[in-house]
């Protein structure tokens, strides 16, 4: 006969110490149920059997019930204390099957197998690590909250610039002809025309939120936390003084002193570009918004043109620096030119456009975006308080041996062979598709490059809560449907309250 | 160049395999045809009834063991020498070759366990017209006739079967090549008689420069250095109008005439998408065919391993039902009859006639020739995981842990190519798989094992340590003009070890060892595919015929190369353990004497109900020549199956021999728990039943490796005498005990299921219902279970504790069904040994016969010098069909009695002998009272 009477149950927390008597197997929860001596009715109720029976090696009970601490029943199941860590069922299959299944031993009592008792072990690691999430999620919670201030935010912004964008786009045009007239009045000596094409030029991009009368040449903190937004279309939390720190601790400099930040700017850019590989092209959002930089990469262009689905090319990234330079960001590129000075010889990027017909395509375009990608990006779906918004227009990057794997949010998701060869689409955004009580934790991206004899390819991103937005890994479970891990504050759930995250306190 | 070569080779790969694969159905125009194959066609033209070989008396000599006599073709006077020898188990072998070769003609080596033993023969007498011999026992007689030649086995009055009675007897003598352009005259002359032969002798010369010298299939040209070396036979069967055997064929279990269309082919290829229902060849052959009717069981064992065509025909096949009728009545009918005619490119004429005369004695006498089942490690006949490919560790690792969370069974977890360290056989991928012996050590834990791939294709890469040891001992097979053979396969460029050799063999087994496979451990098995050979960019996706083997063209050998690459692996595998432990060793090629090393699947099925359905004949195939180990890929493998195809594969899967899922690499998932809970569910019950029955298998498998039986069988196996089981290919035997009825038709509401033995009654196994014999029954069914009905008077144990692993069940308690039949007995054998070592070959086992009489249930020792101890007892007794007792008694061996206890259920008749709990190897009897 099996019945053991019950040992010490040493809680994780707790100092009490409790001796519970029950058969092998059975759940404080359902002592009453086995009462020594008296005859013992199957838990579902199907027939009754002398108490000598119950943990006698053999199935008398449809339900298993009558055979808690043996393997006898196909259906069983056998609890372990586990103190020290959690309690778990098993199914009573696992019991003396030479392979040690509860941390507390108990499952292995008749097969030789030496197990250690590792609950104490697991429970403390498990404490660790539930504290540790409990943290992130604190944190990612709290950053949760910026986040969808600043959603909130940038979406009035968005739509009042909508319609400014759109009256200011008129204003230019009138400028730009306004120009056109000085510059062809002063077509010589060569360099004033260069210089007043610049300002020309500059005064397109940067002056207008200003005022029209401001010097161009001068780069102010408002005028980068504006083009900023402008140029990334979601606002994120580059602050006023991370700003101000790009600059020197000033409000606004002028080009020589621009300059020297710019090169302080280029050259972290360039270290970065170059370090860990695994590091997200953006930084995260608490960071100082390295975005300013980033986005002039040469490897990765910011894809600022809106999408052409139906003209999807794999050789994307291989655009030649013409195509480039629409895409380049109006920000870095009007620093470049400030920099870079008139008639100076830039090498591939941000050579100035001629003046006249170009500029004035160069602006359409540029508006034409504008309005048309502000459009798009307020009809996605950000999630309940648009927490997801600070996704759109990033790339995350995750490589592993063979692969550069990246994921643009609400975009597309692609993967580049690490050393050379054409870049593969993965599926462009799809649509939310979490478990109907959790919607926002899957993002489903459909329709990416065909594979041979097979579905086109698909990306299924698991969203988890972290304190950075990053991809943590990728996998390829069937041939062309992918598996991505992203973590991202925007999916942390408020946190419950220390004290009641404790193990289960079940047993006593 | 070099490096346009190399980077060229992906994309080749990739074009070669695109165009084999550009519809869903195999590429008929990548396989030849008999019209194409230059010998099957010359053969196939022959005319019946004329005969040029006469045999000369005169040559005639008579030993004890063998009877020798010359033959000579009339046209071009060449002769043959023939062989009879009488063999013990009543065997008749024939041998003929050419009298005096130009070079000596290939004779298959390795196949026979031994040379077999003889028996005497004897002349009973003696004329002009030929001579009659004794073949002992039995009144069974050989008459020789002369003029035609022609070899009649008699038994009494009746001919069991006939050798060239059509006179179709072709041996094409080996030649000098004549000058480079053929003068068709000088060759006539050789050829002689020229009157006779005026007309006939143009057409064989235009054939001459057709295919007898050179031929050339789609690019692909074989330059036949040797010449024509065909060799044909016809045999007659009086009285048989079913034929069975010849695997690997996509095919009903009876073998249909070839008169319409091509003959069954038997010539080991890897057929991309394969075709069901026609006699293309497949992956594997066996060249032996049974012949039966309700009289007498017969087979025919062709040893040849070259390209090979059978033409099948009958005097009956195109008769109505109502003909045959009207000539019963009439009683004008010709007898029956069944003509079969083997065709071979190359060797000699090497047959042994098979004379039953039951189907269990066809199966003994085969045994003696080439073995038996190799007796597998239990473990190997549970549960196989598998798909093209598990990715990494992580994978594998999750995978296995789906299993325990879904609490599915399994024993085995599989890895395709991919695990290779780029297609390099014995290695891992050094990213994907880096520390290939952790994930073992995590599968061990958990008393499980895995397979991994090893082809016979190896690399061409100077990097490479097993193509550099392979090349510079020499052990690769030659191309014609002496280097090394290379082809295209999984790793591109590629050599293939000549595993013909001994040596080559002993080498390759020795790279299994745990210090030369590194990463490798004991829990760690192997699966040779590809082993036909596979060559991507080879005639028919295989080796050119003129590769050489040392003296030996790749022609003479082709259909034993998979038999060789799988002996040379499963050797390894034993060796690396000194010799204890069994191997595991999984093949797609596979030739006649390849059951004593392994398991053998049915290759590249797909996602389809035919495919399903086919498994069932396509294995009960395999298994009437002696390779039991058969399985098909559950839930096939090109495409992706429906739920509902899903279950009932795993449903059938189950219940065949090799239990595998397996999936292509472009498939999505279709792990067990991956269609919702409900199918879950349904796929853990299917598994769960295969756990539970798992003391049955075992208990077969060891019956087939010590006798030779089937363990998947045709139903006309167990009952020979009754005709309506003859052409049955939609159910089949389990042993003698089970018959399984598996459904394989989408949205089937029920099946109909013949239920053979006029006397017999069948209880089905998941309610216990009685059924009797001798009828069609028809079976409603649900998505929960397929028909499975265990024979009245069979007792069946089994172990009902399915737990997650094969191994984790070795100890625990037995269930014994004891189903009884009209006479109210009942008897079953069980059998127990440590599941994984030889120890069985030194008598540690348990073997023992359970036997209901009289009421009293009781367990004898059927090998008295075994010694094995168990701890697994006796949990429950079922008894179907049984009264109530008023009181059951336990006598055990040590003389104590005890009452048990019981219930009985009256609506049923269902008797449970609850915790009897004698041990399960000794001595003991139960009486019901």
């Amino acid at each position: 006969k099996m019945y053991c009477p019950y040992l010490l149950l040493l809680l994780s927390l707790g100092v009490s110490a409790v001796e519970v008597q029950r058969p092998r197997g059975v759940p404080l929860s359902k002592r009453q149920f086995y009462e020594e001596g008296k005859p013992f009715t199957c838990l579902d109720g199907s027939r009754t059997i002398p108490f000598d029976r119950v943990n006698d090696d053999y199935c008398d009970c449809q339900d298993g019930s009558d055979e808690p601490g043996t393997a006898a029943c196909p259906n069983g199941s056998f609890h372990c204390t586990n103190a020290g860590f959690r309690p778990a069922f098993i199914p009573s299959s696992r019991i003396n099957d030479g392979i040690c299944d509860c941390c507390d031993t108990t499952d292995e009592y008749n097969s030789g197998a030496a197990c250690q008792n590792t609950c104490r072990e697991l429970g403390r690691k498990e404490r660790e690590s539930l504290q540790k999430m409990a943290e992130i999620a604190k944190e990612g919670f709290m950053l949760k909250q910026q986040l969808i201030q600043e959603a909130k935010r940038g979406l009035e912004e968005k739509k009042g610039k909508l319609a400014e964008v759109q009256t200011s786009k008129k204003d230019l045009e009138d400028k730009v002809e306004a120009l056109r007239s000085v510059k062809e009045a002063a077509e010589q000596p060569e360099k004033e025309a260069k210089e007043r094409h610049l300002k020309a030029w500059e005064g397109n991009f940067k002056c207008e939120d200003i005022s029209p009368s401001t010097v161009c040449f001068n780069v102010s903190v408002a005028e980068l936390l504006l083009h900023s937004e402008l140029d990334q279309d979601s606002d994120g939390t580059f602050t006023e003084t991370e700003a101000q720190g790009l600059l020197g601790g000033v409000d606004k400099v002028d080009t020589v002193a621009f300059e020297a930040v710019w090169s302080n700017i280029k050259d972290k850019y360039i270290s970065e570009a170059k370090a860990d590989t695994t590091a997200p092209v953006e930084t995260p959002q608490e960071e100082t918004r390295e975005s300013v930089s980033d986005t002039d990469s040469e490897q990765y262009p910011e894809d600022d043109i809106p999408e052409d689905e139906e003209e999807e090319d794999e050789d994307d990234e291989d655009e030649d620096p013409d195509d480039g330079e629409y895409k380049v960001t109006s920000l870095s590129f009007s620093i470049r030119l400030v920099l870079d000075g008139p008639g100076k010889d830039d090498e591939d990027e941000g050579t100035m456009p001629p003046y006249d017909q170009e500029t004035q395509n160069l602006i359409d375009s540029k508006y034409m975006y504008k309005t048309e990608n502000i459009e798009k990006e307020i009809s996605f779906d950000f999630g309940p308080s648009a927490e997801f918004g600070y996704l759109y227009n990033q790339c995350y990057e995750l490589t592993t041996s063979e692969y550069i794997y990246r994921l643009c949010p609400f975009s597309r998701v692609s993967q580049k062979p690490k050393y050379g060869g054409s870049e593969t689409s993965l599926g462009t955004w799809g649509k939310w598709a979490g478990p109907d009580d959790n919607v926002y934790s899957v993002m489903k991206y459909e329709h990416g490059t065909g594979c041979w004899q097979g579905p086109n390819r698909s990306t299924t991103v698991k969203l988890t809560c972290g304190k950075e937005t990053v991809v943590t890994s990728t996998s390829e479970p069937s041939r062309c449907e992918y598996l991505m891990e992203f973590t991202t504050p925007a999916v942390c759930q408020e946190p419950p309250s220390l004290d009641s995250m404790h193990p289960d306190h079940e047993e006593l | 160049m070099a490096t346009f070569t190399e980077r060229m080779a992906p994309v080749l790969a990739f074009w070669l395999v695109l165009c084999l694969s550009g519809t869903w159905a195999v590429d008929r125009g990548n396989f030849k045809t008999c019209d194409q194959s230059a010998f099957c066609k010359r053969q196939r033209a022959l005319k019946p009834g004329e005969s040029p070989y006469r045999a000369l008396l005169e040559t005639m000599e008579l030993t004890n063991t063998r009877l020798t006599l010359q033959l000579i073709n009339d046209n071009n006077k060449v002769r043959l020498l023939l062989e009879l020898y009488r063999l013990q188990g009543n065997i008749t072998r024939v041998k003929i070759n050419e009298l005096k070769p130009l070079k000596p003609r290939y004779e298959v080596p390795d196949v026979l366990i031994r040379e077999p033993p003889t028996e005497p023969l004897s002349l009973l007498s003696q004329d002009d017209n030929g001579v009659v011999l004794s073949l002992g026992a039995e009144s069974q007689r050989v008459i020789v006739s002369a003029r035609p030649f022609r070899l009649d086995i008699m038994e009494g009055r009746d001919v069991l079967m006939s050798l060239n009675s059509r006179g179709l007897l072709a041996f094409e003598h080996l030649r000098m090549r004549k000058d480079t352009q053929a003068d068709p005259e000088a060759e006539k002359k050789e050829e002689g008689d020229p009157e006779n032969q005026a007309e006939t002798g143009k057409e064989e010369e235009e054939k001459v420069e057709d295919g007898m010298w050179e031929e050339t299939f789609k690019s692909h040209s074989d330059s036949k250095p040797h010449g024509p070396s065909a060799i044909s036979l016809d045999f007659s069967l009086p009285g048989v109008e079913h034929v069975y055997g010849i695997p690997e064929h996509a095919d009903t279990l009876r073998l249909k005439t070839t008169d319409n269309g091509d003959p069954y082919r038997l010539y080991n290829l890897d057929v991309f998408q394969y075709e069901l229902y026609n006699p293309m060849a497949l992956y594997g052959a066996v060249p032996v065919m049974l012949a039966h009717n309700a009289k007498r069981t017969t087979g025919i064992f062709w040893l040849n391993a070259a390209e090979t065509w059978v033409d099948i025909s009958s005097n009956t096949a195109g008769k109505t039902v109502f003909g045959k009728m009207l000539d019963y009545v009439q009683g004008s009918s010709e007898t029956p009859q069944t003509d079969v005619r083997w065709i071979s490119e190359s060797g000699i004429i090497d047959v042994f006639i098979m004379l039953g005369p039951t189907p269990k004695d066809v199966f003994s006498q085969y045994a003696s020739l080439t073995g038996t089942q190799a007796f597998p490690p239990l473990a190997a006949l549970a549960y196989h995981q598998c798909r093209w490919n598990y990715n990494d560790q992580e994978d594998v690792q999750s995978v296995d842990a789906g299993f325990d969370e879904h609490d599915i069974p399994y024993d085995f977890i599989w890895l395709d190519i991919e695990h290779t360290d780029g297609k390099r056989y014995f290695t891992w991928d050094p990213h994907k798989f880096a520390t290939p012996k952790e994930m073992l050590q995590g599968i061990m834990d958990k008393k499980r094992k895995m397979v991994a791939i090893v082809d016979p294709h190896i690399k061409v890469d100077s990097n490479y340590k097993i193509h550099n040891e392979i090349r510079s001992r020499g052990f690769y097979i030659k191309n014609k003009d002496g280097g090394d053979y290379e082809g295209w396969c999984w790793p591109g460029s590629a050599g293939y070890p000549d595993f013909t050799r001994p040596d080559m063999r002993a080498w390759w087994a020795s790279m299994f060892a745990y210090d030369q496979y590194e990463g490798s451990m004991e829990n760690l098995y192997t699966w040779n595919d590809m082993n036909e050979p596979s060559v991507f960019n080879g005639p028919e996706v295989t080796m050119h015929k003129d590769a050489t083997h040392g003296a030996w063209e790749h022609r003479d050998v082709h259909n034993l190369y998979g038999l060789y690459v799988q002996m040379a692996t499963a050797d390894g595998q034993i060796q690396r353990s000194g010799g204890v432990e069994r191997p595991f060793v999984l093949t797609r090629a596979f030739f006649a004497g390849s059951q004593r090393y392994g398991a053998v699947w049915t290759g590249d099925n797909a996602a389809e109900w035919d495919h399903l359905k086919i498994s069932i004949p396509m294995c009960l195939s395999l298994g009437l020549v002696g390779i039991s180990f058969c399985g098909a890929d559950v839930g096939g493998f090109f495409k992706s199956p429906s739920t509902e195809l899903l279950v009932r594969w795993y449903q059938t899967g189950a219940y065949q021999p090799f239990f595998r899922a397996h999936a292509h690499l472009d498939t999505p998932r279709r792990e067990p728990w991956l269609f919702g809970p409900e199918n879950t569910a349904l796929i853990r019950d299917a598994v769960r039943q295969r756990y539970t029955l798992l003391p049955y298998w075992y208990q077969q498998f060891y019956l087939a490796y010590h006798t030779g039986q089937p363990v998947m069988r045709p139903l006309w196996v167990e009952y020979p005498q009754d005709p309506a089981t003859f052409a049955l290919d939609d159910e089949f035997l389990i042993g003698r005990d089970l018959l399984v009825h598996p459904v394989t038709e989408e949205g089937a509401r029920g099946v109909t299921a013949y239920l053979p033995g006029k006397d017999e009654v069948w209880f089905d196994v998941n309610t216990f219902q009685k059924h009797n014999g001798a009828q069609n029954l028809y079976i409603p069914v649900t998505m929960s279970s397929i028909p499975v009905f265990q024979r009245g008077g069979s007792i069946i144990p089994r172990k009902l504790r399915v737990r997650r692993s094969s191994s984790c069940m070795e100890h625990d308690p037995y269930t014994l069904y004891v189903a009884l039949n009209p006479q109210r007995t009942a008897e079953g054998e069980i059998y127990i040994d440590d599941g994984h070592t030889f120890n069985y070959e030194k008598q540690e086992f348990i073997h023992r016969r359970l036997m209901f009489a009289n009421n009293v249930l009781s367990s004898v020792n059927l090998n008295p010098e075994a010694r094995f101890t168990t701890r697994s007892w006796i949990e429950r007794v079922v008894i179907l069909g049984a009264s109530k007792p008023s009181k059951v008694t336990l006598k055990t061996a040590d003389g104590q009695e005890s009452t048990v206890d019981f219930d009985f259920d009256a609506s049923m008749s269902v008797l449970t002998l609850r915790k009897p709990g004698m041990n399960a190897g000794e001595d003991w009897t139960v009486k019901l009272q």
